[in-house]
């Protein structure tokens, strides 16, 4: 290692910067093709998590629609919904809340329990150590973690159809809608907790999402609130889900439809991007 | 490197990490040959982890060539990462998973069928001696069982480089000596290794061929016997005389002429490096000292780091 020859070399190695990392080669870095044993090994550890709190993830929105539904929904009588049609109180909120379940159980697993792979158990560190890339990280992460979500809107729907508040056929559409939904909220969690280092900094999810439950048209309509109130209301993710949910279920879909679903699919697209590549740089750089 | 070798299957020239304006790791130079036990000796900060972590395709140089196994990390990353065994550091095994689950899955993350990572992992927990925890929770294993679960999971895709970041750091003797019989097997069976360690028994223990590393730069490279030889003598006699009175006789100890090629004063007791440490003791003797206590062995790496550096391998 001391002759002559490799001595030159190593001047050449020097001055050399490594090369760039473009194109396809960049693409295959980041996938391989196998999101699916991501979420495999969520499903197994979940195995040992403590039911009770999953389970008792379901009744939340039930005892919330029997509150305020059913029982507060005897005081304010039906609702008026913009094209002139009168629905019972219970389901006008119903589908806010039914949105509301796939965004908590996605954001849920898609930040705490996020944050607790990434920052502790090192899980992400260890899978890119392997064949796998980035890519396949974020996106096996964010597919399990929108189960959770669509698992308690799937049995949510199933309560509201028993309750007669499926107003349309157009109902079981909302069981895809809220796989879109948990997806999107799932796949912002996801990229948003990459970026968090400390406990305090995820305090702020929770936050940002109650007022984002109270407020985005989810137990009284949009147009009580001045305009300018209801533009800012209009650019959160939670208005497009329960809007979206709400057409499908008392079958009042009209063009906006395509624009929420648009809604989640930029926001799908931007959460992958952000994870993925947060995720390569905290752990292949 | 003679003509004749084969062809290396890691090869770094002028290899350089840097993190703002702290140089870990500087313009360092190696080669290794397939079936080879190479190591990387040094104390804590001397950009060890770092290297390793280069090779492995999870950090991208600063400067500098890299090749492994042929491929340049920066390009090829899951290609190298396909081919490579890592044991890090820290053991990261995953807690919420089973001691099998943990190799079953580790496998399948390489893309390898479910059939072929579980036949693998029942090998591997035979290897390991870890068949009567193969359902117990990771967490729940021992120390050295976790390091022996990790060094297993680093084999599951059947490595052509197998990497370990200071395998017996924090195991106590025992549970050291069952990982180093493991990892001589492997050696014996030609997996090529690629070890880290502060520990000079361990490369002693372990290592054909080494590099001593301190603060990113290499000191000196060689077996361990070539740098025994070429930078320490052939014993060492310890000598105590109570830590004040140390820098004082070491003067007269160096008086005792041919047979103290070299005294280093060390805070507790002076070394003193001599090809005969019983005739320098004698001598020693002679000259009317009367250390409070006095030991002769042979040199080792530790000696020769000490000789590099000025400083000892562990503080
Ligand atoms: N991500 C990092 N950012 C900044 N400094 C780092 C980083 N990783 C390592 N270092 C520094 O580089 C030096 C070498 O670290 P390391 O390679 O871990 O040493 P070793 O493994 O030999 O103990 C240390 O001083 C360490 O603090
Ligand atoms: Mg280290």
């Amino acid at each position: 290692m001391s002759g002559g020859a490799d001595v030159t070399q190593v001047r050449v190695g020097e001055s050399a910067a490594p090369p760039s990392r473009t194109g396809w080669r960049a693409v295959r870095a980041l996938y391989s093709g196998n999101a699916r044993i991501v979420v495999i090994r969520g499903l197994l550890a979940t195995r040992t998590s403590n039911w009770v709190v999953v389970v008792s993830g379901f009744f939340e929105p039930v005892f919330f629609l029997l509150a305020m539904g059913v029982g507060l929904g005897t005081y304010i009588g039906d609702v008026e919904l913009p094209g002139g049609e009168q629905v019972s109180y219970a389901a006008f909120i119903a589908p806010a809340l039914l949105a509301v379940s796939a965004m908590n159980g996605a954001v849920y697993d898609s930040t705490w329990n996020v944050f607790f792979k990434l920052r502790f158990a090192k899980l992400y560190q260890t899978m890119l150590t392997t064949r796998l890339g980035p890519l396949d990280v974020a996106l096996g992460e964010i597919c399990y973690a929108l189960l959770r979500g669509v698992a308690y809107a799937a049995g949510f729907l199933v309560v509201m159809q028993l309750m007669g508040l499926n107003g349309s056929w157009t109902a079981l559409a909302a069981l895809p809608a809220v796989v879109l939904i948990a997806f999107a909220f799932a796949s912002v969690g996801m990229a948003v907790t990459s970026y968090m280092k400390t406990f305090q900094q995820m305090d702020w999810i929770n936050f940002v999402m109650l007022p984002m439950f109270l407020f985005s048209a989810t137990f009284y309509p949009i147009t009580v609130y001045p305009e300018a109130i209801q533009w800012l209301i209009k650019v959160l993710p939670l208005w497009h889900a329960v809007e979206l949910v709400r057409g499908l279920t008392l079958g009042v879909a009209d063009t906006m439809t395509l624009v929420h679903v648009g809604y989640f699919l930029v926001m799908i697209g931007l959460g992958l991007v952000f994870a993925t590549s947060r995720l390569r740089a905290l752990f292949q750089d | 490197m003679p003509q004749t070798s084969p062809e290396p299957v890691i090869r770094a020239r002028g290899l350089t990490k840097t993190y703002g304006a702290f140089t870990a790791v500087d313009a360092i130079d190696f080669d290794v040959a397939p079936g080879e036990s190479f190591g990387l000796l040094g104390p804590n900060g001397a950009g060890k982890s770092t290297t390793m972590r280069m090779i492995s395709a999870v950090s991208r140089r600063t400067a500098g060539e890299l090749s492994v196994l042929g491929l340049d990390p920066e390009t090829h990353g899951p290609e190298i990462r396909s081919q490579l065994g890592v044991v890090p550091q820290e053991d990261n095994l995953d807690t919420e998973l089973t001691a099998r689950d943990n190799l079953v899955l580790y496998g399948r993350y390489f893309g390898l069928s479910r059939a072929v990572c579980r036949e693998r992992a029942e090998e591997l927990l035979a290897f390991a001696q870890l068949q009567d925890k193969a359902g117990a929770k990771a967490d729940d294993l021992s120390g050295g069982m976790k390091r022996r679960l990790t060094i297993a999971r680093g084999l599951m895709n059947t490595p052509q480089i197998f990497m370990l970041d200071e395998p017996t750091t924090g195991l106590d003797p025992q549970a050291r000596h069952v990982l180093w019989d493991r990892l001589f097997r492997l050696k014996e069976q030609g997996t090529t290794l690629v070890i880290t360690t502060h520990y000079m028994d361990e490369a002693e223990q372990l290592c054909d061929r080494l590099i001593v590393v301190d603060k990113g730069s290499i000191m000196a490279e060689g077996s361990p016997a070539e740098l025994i030889r070429r930078y320490s003598s052939r014993e060492v006699l310890e000598v105590r005389f109570g830590s004040d009175r140390n820098a004082a006789a070491a003067e007269e100890v160096a008086a005792i002429g041919r047979l103290a090629e070299r005294v280093e004063v060390l805070p507790d007791r002076l070394l003193v490096y001599t090809p005969d440490g019983e005739g320098a003791l004698e001598r020693v003797v002679e000259r009317g000292l009367r250390p409070t206590t006095s030991l002769v062995r042979r040199s080792s790496l530790e000696d020769v780091f000490l000789r590099l550096t000025g400083r000892s391998l562990v503080d």
